[in-house]
């Protein structure tokens, strides 16, 4: 492990995972500091949800190295330990818990005990109502609170998961397609959301669309055939040919 | 803690399954033991037991419908919790009868007598006691359940691959209790009861006990899984059922949570079992049997799976369908009308029996009180696939 694996809040060297003989990361490398905020764009195919699966857990890695704040070695923890741990993520398809209310899923994501026995015994404490109703604010749901998670719209569910990221407490946020299916106006206010948080915590947040992550206006990532093809501003990424050629054919 | 834990647990719904319960356990054995035959309120002598069996079933039923209807665990193998608390009973059951066996061994039970042994076997030992017996009934099914549990949660062995091994499990034992050498009586399991702690196990007055304590260990364990859904664990349960790996990206472990309720579930199934050997005075390996435990999941679904009271009308309304078709002319027909039930209730009444009629006053009262506008203030938990 070399001294930037020890300053970085995430860390990716080499990662590689195949399925069935396809490479879906192809000795991968990344490093996330703390407090940035990082887009990753990608063609389809290009490792991006693979790449989250590998960090969060979901997947192991074939090789490669994984660090989360300098010396937590990920790839030996499954997945609760890790979002313990202070890795939240949203998925592609808005995941919430649908037959339970907003404020039940809010609830069930809040940071603390996780045993069952700790959790069977827990009463809701005032600071936890209190932090409800601030992310209940946050994510403008706070009318719905009682309303099924099932009968929300496509991009207030976004939301609602951006809120239970939230109500985790992480250090870092995974956000994966979260302006998918939704209107102009939401994109616009869901990067203003994001840029909010952003303040606090380290976010990487994977997007195809291009205004949006122009709105986010931070250091972007391209992968291609699960390795890193080109990273900096928008503006160089889009002026780089390798990315003009995956993105628009030979 | 546990007070508050109780509390949370005895809201108004359940208020009344508790009074209908206790209130049962009491009239139906007063109407048998204390009215006079003549009269239009005497219950039969052969009602109590028989009512006392199905509310064993709907125990049964409850323990099911806890893991399937709220954490999504369809197990087609419960029954095996179930007989082996009966097991522990009958073995209790079995020591208590003494002398008054046909051998008149003091004590070997008559049917190791009979394949000439010596000694009482180790798994035997100490059911003489009435608490350690008890003690068996719970963690006998508890522990199998843990340790099957442990693997296969682990293993992240989901959906109807579960379901296969625990029928497997049942199976397996089902092969195990019929030999006559694994000493729990072979194929004629345990039989000819006389005694339950010195009282007469056919006498009316013990059969009265036995009605009220069914009737009382199905209001306790209804209480019981009626707090765990309102506490958070029941939403993480719910959560584990709808969503599996977004509760384990939130920080949740899984399988711990699966591995409690389970455990918990099999434990309850023990204590059913242990209810209903006195009172239909037989246990054998049959209760074992694969389509005994699908049954149980026929009651789940007819009565209202992702409900408490569902499981248990399920099992009654079952329960006393089959006694109503299986004696009299209707008899060869049974399990015809138990596969058309199971059809019907899953073309036409898919939340079953409760789930349906509660949408129906839901939506009565949601048209009576037009100032309420959120679509549901009280989740209906939905069935898990």
């Amino acid at each position: 492990m070399n001294e930037k694996a020890k300053t970085a809040l995430l860390y990716l060297d080499g990662v590689s995972v195949s399925f069935d003989g396809f490479r879906a990361l192809n000795a991968l490398s990344l490093v996330i500091e703390p407090g940035e905020m990082r887009a990753i764009i990608g063609p389809n195919g290009a490792g991006k949800t693979t790449m989250m699966d590998v960090i969060t857990g979901k997947t192991k890695p074939d090789e490669g190295e994984i660090y989360f704040a300098g010396t937590v070695d990920l790839r030996k923890m499954d997945e609760a330990s890790i979002a313990s741990l202070g890795i939240g993520r949203k998925f592609q398809k808005p995941t919430v818990f649908e037959s339970q209310t907003v404020y039940d899923n809010i609830e069930l994501a809040l940071a603390g005990k996780r045993t069952p026995f700790a959790v069977l015994w827990h009463r809701r404490t005032k600071e936890e109502e209190d932090r409800i109703e601030g992310i209940l604010a946050t994510i403008r749901l706070g009318e719905k609170r009682n309303w099924l998670a099932a009968n929300l719209s496509h991009g207030q569910k976004q939301w609602l998961e951006i809120g239970m990221l939230l109500a985790q407490e992480p250090k870092l946020l995974l956000v994966d397609e979260p302006a998918a299916g939704m209107t102009d106006a939401e994109t616009a206010e869901t990067a203003i959301l994001l840029k909010e948080i952003a303040k606090t915590k380290s976010v990487v947040v994977v997007e195809h669309d291009m205004t949006f992550v122009r709105d986010l206006d931070v250091k972007v990532t391209v992968l291609h055939e699960g390795s890193v093809l080109s990273e900096g501003t928008l503006d160089h990424v889009s002026a780089d040919p390798r990315v003009v050629e995956v993105y628009l054919g030979r | 803690m546990i007070a508050n834990f109780f509390l949370r647990g005895i809201d108004r719904s359940a208020i009344l399954v508790i009074a209908i319960l206790l209130a049962v356990a009491v009239l139906v054995p007063a109407a048998n033991l204390y009215l006079p035959v003549t009269s239009p309120f005497h219950v039969p002598s052969y009602v109590v037991p028989l009512v006392g069996k199905y509310l064993t079933y709907g125990l049964l039923a409850l323990s099911v419908g806890l893991i399937w209807g709220y954490c999504g665990i369809l197990s087609l193998g419960h029954g095996a919790f179930f007989a082996l608390g009966g097991y522990a009973m009958g073995m209790y059951l079995m020591r208590q009868i003494g002398t008054r066996g046909v051998y008149g061994h003091p004590i070997l039970p008559d049917f190791m007598v009979f394949l000439n042994w010596q000694e009482l076997p180790v798994a035997w030992w100490g059911f003489q006691y009435f608490p350690y017996a008890m003690l068996m009934v719970v963690l006998v099914p508890g522990l199998l359940a843990f340790v099957f549990g442990w693997f296969a949660f682990r293993s992240r062995v989901t959906g109807v691959y579960l379901s296969i091994i625990t029928q497997a499990m049942t199976f397996a034992l089902l092969l195990g209790f019929f030999r006559n050498n694994f000493g729990f009586g072979g194929n004629n399991g345990l039989t000819d009861f006389k005694e339950i702690l010195g009282f007469n196990v056919q006498a009316p007055m013990t059969r009265g006990f036995l009605f009220a304590a069914s009737a009382i260990a199905l209001a306790f364990f209804y209480v019981i899984c009626r707090s765990i859904i309102n506490s958070r664990f029941g939403k993480v349960i719910i959560a584990v059922r709808d969503a599996e790996s977004r509760t384990r990206f939130i920080g949740y472990r899984v399988e711990n949570y699966k591995l409690a309720v389970w455990t918990l579930s099999a434990c309850m199934a023990g204590v059913a079992g242990a209810l209903y050997v006195p009172q239909v005075g037989i246990i054998n390996p049959g209760e074992f049997d694969p389509a005994n435990s699908i049954e149980i999941v026929v009651w789940v679904a007819v009565g209202g799976r992702g409900t408490l009271v569902g499981p248990i009308i399920g099992a009654l309304v079952v329960n006393y369908m089959k006694t109503y078709f299986t004696t009299g002319a209707l008899a060869p027909y049974w399990l015809f009308v138990l596969g058309s039930l199971f059809i019907g209730v899953t073309l036409f009444l898919p939340k079953g029996i409760v789930g349906t009629l509660g949408g129906l006053i839901g939506r009565e009262r949601r048209v009576k009180t037009p100032a309420a506008e959120a679509p549901a203030t009280n989740p209906q938990p939905q069935a898990a696939e």
